[in-house]
C-alpha cells in the first residue's frame, strides 16, 4: 500500500505528463494544418506534371529509343529502396508501419536473391533498419535541420538517386512513405519511381506541337519526375507524420486523464481509511477509560 | 474567338497566378514565344528568364528558371522549377542559382558542357533582367 505522499508525487507527475502531451497534440494541429496546405499547394503541379509525362511517354515509351529512366535497364536484379520516416519519435506507430513494409519488401527480394540497397530519409527509419539490414543501407538524408520541406530537399534526394543510377547502382527505385488518408488513418505506400511507372499513359487527344522534340523534352522530364514524386512523397509523409503524433498525443492525453481519476480515487480512499482509522484509535482508547 | 484564355503558372510548392490572361510572353528553350488565345497546341521547355502575362489584373512579371509550358487553344500552364515575381528582392534567389550552376560547371561531363554553359547564360541574363 502506497503511502499517501507517494500517492500524492504520483498524481502530480502524471498531470504534468498529461500537459506535456496535451502541448504536444496542439503544436502537432497546427503543424498538422500547415503541412496539408503545403500537400495540397503542391497538388496542381504533381498532376499537370504526371498528365503531360504520361501523355509523352506514351507516344515514345514504345519506341526502343526511350530514356533509360523509362523503360528501364533490362534487368531488375539491384533494387534501390528509398524509405522516408519522420525525424522525430512520439508519432504512433507512423515510424513503424513504413519500416514495416519496407522490410517485408526487403525480405521478399532477398529471398528471390536479389540486391538490396537501401537509402534512408529521416533517421527513424534508418535506426531501425539498421539493426536486421545494416549492411545494405548505403546512404542516408538528414533532414532534422529542415524546417519547413522545400522542393530543394526533394531535389538532392532525387539528384543523389539519378547520380547513382546513371553509375548503375541499381535497375529499380522504389520509395516508402505513408499517404496521408485522414488524421486518424495513415497508409504506408510502396512506390516504383524508376523504371517511371506512368498512369494513364493513352495518347492525348490533342496532337501537340513539341519543342525541342518529344524525345527531348521526355529526357528532360523525366529526372523531374523523379523529383516530382519525391517531392509530393515528403509532403504527403509530412501530413502523415503530424496526423498520427496528433492522435498518439490525443490518445495519451486522454489515458493520462484516466489514470489521474484512478489515482485520485485511491488517494481519497487511503486519506478516509487513515483518518476513520485514526477515529477508531480514539474512540476505542476513551472506552477502555 | 474569345479573347481571353485560361493561364496558371504553378510551381513545386504553389500556385502563382490562376486566372484569365489575354497573352504571355514565355521564354521558351528555343526562343521566346507568346502564347494568345487560339494558339496551336504547343509544349515546350523553358529555359531561365522572364515570363510577362497580361492578364485581368494587369500585367505581371515572373522570374522562372526551367520547367515546361503547355498550351492549348484556350489554356496556357507553366509548370515551373522555381518562379519568383519579378522584383529586387528575389534577385538574391537568382544569384544563388548562378551560384551554385557556376559551383557545378567544373563537374559537368563533356557532352553536356554546352548546355550548362547555356544555362549559365540564361541565369546570368535574367539576373540582369531582374532589377
Amino acid at each position: 500500500m502506497p503511502s499517501l505522499k507517494d500517492l500524492k508525487n504520483r498524481i502530480s507527475s502524471v498531470k504534468s505528463t498529461r500537459k506535456i502531451t496535451k502541448a504536444m497534440q496542439m503544436v502537432a494541429a497546427a503543424k498538422l494544418r500547415r503541412a496539408q496546405e503545403a500537400a495540397e499547394m503542391a497538388r496542381p503541379y504533381t498532376e499537370k506534371f504526371n498528365a503531360v509525362l504520361g501523355s509523352l511517354a506514351a507516344s515514345v515509351g514504345k519506341t526502343g529509343n526511350a530514356p533509360l529512366l523509362l523503360r528501364g535497364t533490362g534487368s531488375d536484379q539491384t533494387h534501390l529502396l528509398v524509405v522516408m520516416t519522420a525525424e522525430r519519435g512520439l508519432c504512433g506507430g507512423f515510424n513503424t508501419s513504413i519500416v514495416r513494409l519496407a522490410r517485408l519488401k526487403i525480405n521478399e527480394l532477398l529471398a528471390q536473391g536479389k540486391t538490396v540497397k537501401i537509402l534512408t530519409v529521416g533517421k527513424k527509419g534508418r535506426e531501425q533498419l539498421r539493426r536486421d539490414f545494416g549492411q545494405y543501407l548505403v546512404g542516408h538524408v538528414d533532414l532534422s535541420d529542415v524546417k519547413r520541406i522545400g522542393y530543394d530537399n526533394a531535389r538532392d534526394i532525387a539528384t543523389d538517386v539519378l547520380a547513382r543510377f546513371k553509375e548503375g547502382e541499381f535497375d529499380v527505385c522504389t520509395i516508402f512513405f505513408s499517404q496521408f488518408k485522414s488524421v486518424i488513418a495513415q497508409e504506408p505506400t510502396a512506390l516504383q519511381v524508376i523504371p517511371a511507372k506512368l498512369e494513364g499513359g493513352e495518347a492525348p487527344s490533342t496532337v501537340y506541337e513539341y519543342e525541342p522534340s518529344e524525345e527531348g523534352i521526355l529526357a528532360d522530364l523525366l529526372p523531374r519526375g523523379v523529383a516530382t514524386q519525391i517531392f509530393a512523397a515528403l509532403l504527403e509523409n509530412g501530413a502523415s507524420e503530424q496526423g498520427a503524433r496528433m492522435s498518439a498525443m490525443d490518445n495519451a492525453t486522454r489515458n493520462a486523464g484516466e489514470m489521474i481519476d484512478k489515482l485520485t480515487i485511491v488517494y481519497n480512499r487511503s486519506r478516509q481509511a487513515a483518518i476513520t482509522k485514526e477515529l477508531i484509535e480514539i474512540i476505542s482508547g476513551a472506552e477502555a477509560l | 474567338m474569345p479573347d481571353k484564355m485560361q493561364f496558371d503558372l504553378v510551381s513545386p510548392e504553389r500556385s502563382l497566378v490562376s486566372g484569365l490572361a489575354t497573352a504571355v510572353q514565355i521564354p521558351g528553350a528555343e526562343g521566346d514565344l507568346t502564347a494568345m488565345p487560339g494558339h496551336a497546341p504547343l509544349i515546350t521547355t523553358l529555359r531561365p528568364g522572364i515570363l510577362k502575362v497580361s492578364g485581368d489584373d494587369g500585367p505581371a512579371e515572373f522570374a522562372v528558371t526551367g520547367g515546361f509550358a503547355e498550351i492549348n487553344s484556350d489554356a496556357t500552364t507553366v509548370l515551373a522549377e522555381r518562379a519568383y515575381p519579378r522584383s529586387a528582392e528575389n534577385r538574391a534567389a537568382i544569384e544563388e542559382h548562378l551560384e551554385e550552376a557556376r559551383k557545378l560547371a567544373t563537374e559537368v561531363p563533356d557532352e553536356h558542357r554546352d548546355a550548362h554553359s547555356k544555362l549559365m547564360d540564361d541565369l546570368a541574363k535574367l539576373l540582369d533582367d531582374m532589377v
